[in-house]
Order: C-alpha cells, then structure tokens, then sequence
C-alpha cells in the first residue's frame, strides 16, 4: 500500500485499491465477455448473419422483445399508481407494501418461476377461473408476460418513488389556487416531472425482462417458434455443443442489453439534473 | 443498472393538505388498485410456495429438506456464497476507496465497466466460463491436461455466481462514499493516521451500514442465482446442485411438495434480507443526514 503522495489526494491506498480493482473486473468481468466477441470472431460474417437470423433465432428475439415490452408497459401504469399511494397516501400497512415491492428483486427467480406457473396452470387458483373463458395463461406467450411483471416491479416503482418525493408542493399549490382541477394539475403539472423517471422504470424493466431467464423457464412451456425466450434458445444451443451459435445469439443479445443500458444511463443524468436543479 | 432499484427511501406518514390531494374515492380507488396488484403479483406467489410446501404436512415438509440431496445443495448454495461474497465485498471497498477518494480520468468509464454485470442476462453470464473453460473453450485442453476442472464442477458455479453479484457491494458504496468526501480521512492521515488505520478507524464506521446494505443484497442474490449457475453447473444430483437448481430438478421429476419446500427455504431468506435491509435504511437514512 504505497502512499501516492503525487497525487492531488493526500490520502494513501490509491495505486493499491485502483490495481486490485482493475485486475479483479478484468477477470472476472471483461475477459470472460472479451472471450465471447473472440469466439464469435471465428465465425465468418456469413455463418454470422445466417445463425443470428434464421427463422427460429428471429421468433424468439420476438417473443422475448415483445413479452418484455408489454410486461415493462404493464409495470409502468401500476408502478405509477403504487409509487403515488405509497409516496402520498396514508393507509394501515403501508410499510410491509413498500417491503414487498422488493420481493421480486430478493426472490430467487427459480421460486418466482415454479409459484407463478402452479398458479397459472390450468388447474391453479387463476388459471381455473380464466381456463373456462378461454384464457390460457401458462405455457403461452401470456405466461411470460405475467413473469415478467413480476420481475419488473420494483424498476418502475423505485424510480418514480425518490422523484414523487422530491416534488415541490408549490407549482401543484398554484396550479390548485388558480383553480385547476385535480386531473388537470397532475396533467399539466405532476406528469411532465414524472415521465423521465417512468421512461428509466420502464427501461430497466424492459431490459431486465429481456436477460431473464428463471422465472420465466417454468412458466413458457418452451415451444420453439412460440414461446422460446432468447436466453433459453442460447441454453438449448450450448446444450446441443453448437457453440459458436449459442456466442452469436448471445452476442446480440448482449449489444441490445448494452444498448438499452446507454439509454438508462443517459436518462438518468438527466432525471438526476432535473432533481438537483428542482 | 438492475441495482439502481435499491435506493433507500423513507415513507412519510403526514396527510396532505386537502386542496392538494384527490377526493376521497379516488384516493381509496388508487389505494385499492395498488394493493391489488401487489396483492396478486407478489403475495400470490408466496402464499402459493407456502401453501404447496406444506400441502402434506409438517412432516412431509421436514423430510423434503433433510433429503440428502437437498442438504448436499444446501451445502454447495453456502460454500458458493461464502467465497463470492467476501471477495465482492473486498473488491467493493477497494473499488469504492478509489473511486471516490481521487480524481482520475475514465473514471465513469471504469463506473459504467463495474455496472455491466446488471446488464448482462444470468445465461450469458455462465456462458462466458463455459467459452473460457469447457472443452472447446480457451483453456479447455490445457485443464485437462493438468486434470482440473472449472465448469460443471463447484469452480464454475462460484465464477458465474461472482460475475452475477460482482456490482452490489460497489454500488450501494459509491454513492454514499461519494457524499462523504474526504475531509475525515484527510485530517487522520494529517494527523499522522497510517493508510489502514486510517480506513478501519476513520472510514469504516461511516460507511459500515452501506456496507451492510451491500452485502446482503449481494448475499440474497449469490444464494439465489438461478440461471448462470444453471448454465455452468452441469446439474450432477448431490454433486454440483445449488438450491436454486434443485428446486428445477424436483419440479421437473413432479415432487411438487418437495420442490416448493426447499423453495420456502430460499423465500424464507429473500424475506429476512428484506427486514434487514428495512431496519439497515433507518440507519442508513440517519447517517446521510448527519453528514
């Protein structure tokens, strides 16, 4: 632990914990993912493109972006409502609800999977009322959808809740005085300031619905075609030795998530400038 | 980015004043809506793993845990998180000390590299290892030529289960380390404080609750890690099973009862890192404040 004295800092340990912290993300993180581009570099842009493309791969990019999507939508409309209770409303119980958003985020997703598919089978508590109207929930694209939600319940309201808090009541107060009505004022007032935290909530469940994989394995039935997810197309790829394949659909997967994740990180410096300016 | 939803909040219990709240029923209309979908989203389903796990008894339940594979995954699940966690919370501290004591350049860059973990799906994170250390992979053949083997054996497991937890510690840190800045620990070292004296006497009780914070996030998910772990296992009963994967095996081969008791076991943790982390933020929250 060698003293940098060079440095602007006075304090010491700046060489040591800077070293360890670039050996240890380099192993544990950056070369095992270098290794995935590497890998998917022995492939020519042909075999490439064919593999990332073909009729199966291209379904289940859509049933895993589709799913993702219209849970995320789901999280967003609700995620809103439970923030705004939990932030504005005083009922009995109100810190155990505020404990259970979290569930979803400290549940293994493998237990989320196993509940929510005997719960939506057709024999389940649900899947018994909605079987006789011709809903069927496991085991089809509506199933993910439903795990999905699940999982993506703390983004949107975990987001939306620090901007609620920090709102001014002033502008709602004039906004009330000059007369607007309730409605009008969240419109016109509340929603603008809540829209940037509703688009990050929404794209970090979107992207997080996108990778998952537990809680939804159970629940999919696992159709190909039909209700594949991606990140069990990659599985079934590495369990039939096609390797090269499973890094191909693997390395689009990885550029959508790093894509999303430059969207959410942009998103937030300008909610987290909003909030400071506020 | 998945660990940005740890944000510490404080509920505040005071009425708002009437013009600026909604009438009445709407308000018991928003409340009953929230409720119900918490109520049906999440409660459901852990009404649900208790109900089946306990569906033929107390004893039935006691003798699906103390089944020698279920132990056998117990054990692995422990020994997994024992070494992921503690090398996490090092790498945590250290990467949190650098980050936010000194003043270099790419430092976003370098915050952006350590978040990367959230954004890569749990299945890719196991198929990075079995890339580098399968058969096929990079070092495949000289493992085997040395007869050691990473994946499909406990090794893989604690990797995949380190990259999946890599960013937890690091993230609850950097932000409270951040609003700390550097005075205390310039005047110890002023005063001839030594670099980690200077670290356990002067930093470490301001950020011990962070900390704590971190960890059992970091804990919850190691012990919980389904789909990376899956995918490097090689799903060997007795031998390579964590808990997670044996909930899997039992589902598939339908023991229902016995797959939702060991579930119960994984739920009854996520629950008590919940009432943790809720008694951590009280601190937490004071602390903030007092600086």
């Amino acid at each position: 632990m060698a003293a940098n004295r060079k440095r602007k800092s006075a304090l010491p340990g700046f060489r040591f914990t800077m070293g360890f912290t670039v050996l240890y993300l380099s192993l544990i993180v950056l070369i095992p993912l270098a290794g995935l581009v590497v890998k998917t570099a022995g492939l020519t842009l042909p075999q490439f493109w064919d593999t990332v493309t073909s009729q199966r791969v291209l379904a289940s990019y859509r049933v895993s972006l589709l799913t993702a999507f219209f849970a995320a939508l789901v999280n967003v409309a609700f995620g809103l409502i439970v923030a705004w209770v939990l932030v504005r409303y005083r009922f009995p119980g109100k810190k155990i609800v505020d404990g259970l958003v979290d569930i979803p985020f400290a549940l293994p997703t493998a237990v989320a999977g196993i509940a929510l598919t005997s719960i939506y089978a057709p024999n389940g508590w649900i899947g018994k009322l909605l079987d006789p109207l011709g809903i069927k929930v496991a085991y089809t694209p509506l199933g993910i959808t439903v795990a999905l939600i699940f999982i993506g319940v703390p983004f949107v309201v975990r987001t939306v809740q620090p901007v609620l808090q920090e709102l001014e009541n002033e502008m709602e107060e004039s906004a009330a005085l000059l007369g607007a009505y309730r409605w009008r004022t969240f419109r016109k007032v509340l929603l603008p300031e809540l829209v940037p935290p509703l688009i990050t909530g929404f794209a970090l469940a979107f992207a997080r619905g996108i990778g998952e994989y537990g809680s939804v394995v159970f629940i999919s039935g696992n159709m190909p075609l039909k209700t594949e997810i991606t990140p069990l197309l990659i599985i079934t790829k590495l369990e039939q030795y096609e390797y090269s394949q499973a890094t191909a659909i693997a390395l689009v997967l990885l550029l959508i998530s790093f894509a999303l994740l430059l969207v959410i990180n942009t998103l937030q410096r300008w909610t987290n400038r909003r909030l400071r300016s506020a | 980015m998945a660990g940005a939803v740890t944000t510490v909040t404080t509920l505040s219990n005071e009425a708002r004043p009437k013009h600026l709240t909604e009438p009445r029923p709407v308000r018991y209309l928003l409340i009953a809506v929230a409720l119900l979908f918490i109520g049906i989203v999440v409660v459901l389903p852990m009404l649900t793993v208790l109900l089946e796990a306990f569906r033929k008894g107390w004893s039935a339940y006691i003798e699906a845990l103390k089944d020698p594979d279920a132990m056998a995954a117990l054990r692995l699940t422990l020994i997994t998180a024992l070494i992921a966690v503690p090398l996490n919370t090092i790498f945590g501290v250290a990467a949190a000390w650098a980050i936010t004591k000194f003043k270099f350049r790419g430092k976003n860059l370098l915050v952006t590299l350590i978040d990367l973990p959230f954004a890569v799906s749990p299945v890719i994170s196991g198929l990075v290892y079995i890339l580098l250390f399968g058969a096929q992979g990079f070092f495949g053949p000289w493992l085997m030529d040395h007869d050691m083997k990473i994946v499909f054996a406990t090794p893989g497991i604690v990797l995949a289960t380190m990259f999946v937890t890599f960013p937890f510690v690091a993230r609850e840190l950097l932000p409270l380390m951040e609003a700390q800045g550097v005075q205390d620990e310039e005047a110890a070292v002023s005063l001839g404080s030594k670099g980690w004296r200077t670290f356990f006497k002067v930093t470490l009780p301001n950020i011990k609750w962070g900390l704590l914070y971190g960890i059992i996030l970091c804990n919850a998910r190691a012990m919980g890690e389904f789909g990376a772990v899956s995918v490097v296992s090689g799903h060997i009963r007795g031998e390579t099973n964590t808990l997670p994967l044996h909930i899997e095996i039992l589902y598939n081969e339908y023991q229902y009862t016995s797959s939702f008791a060991v579930a119960s076991l994984l739920m009854l943790l996520a629950i008590i890192t919940l009432v943790i982390k809720g008694l951590i933020e009280g601190k937490l929250a004071r602390s903030r404040h007092g600086q």
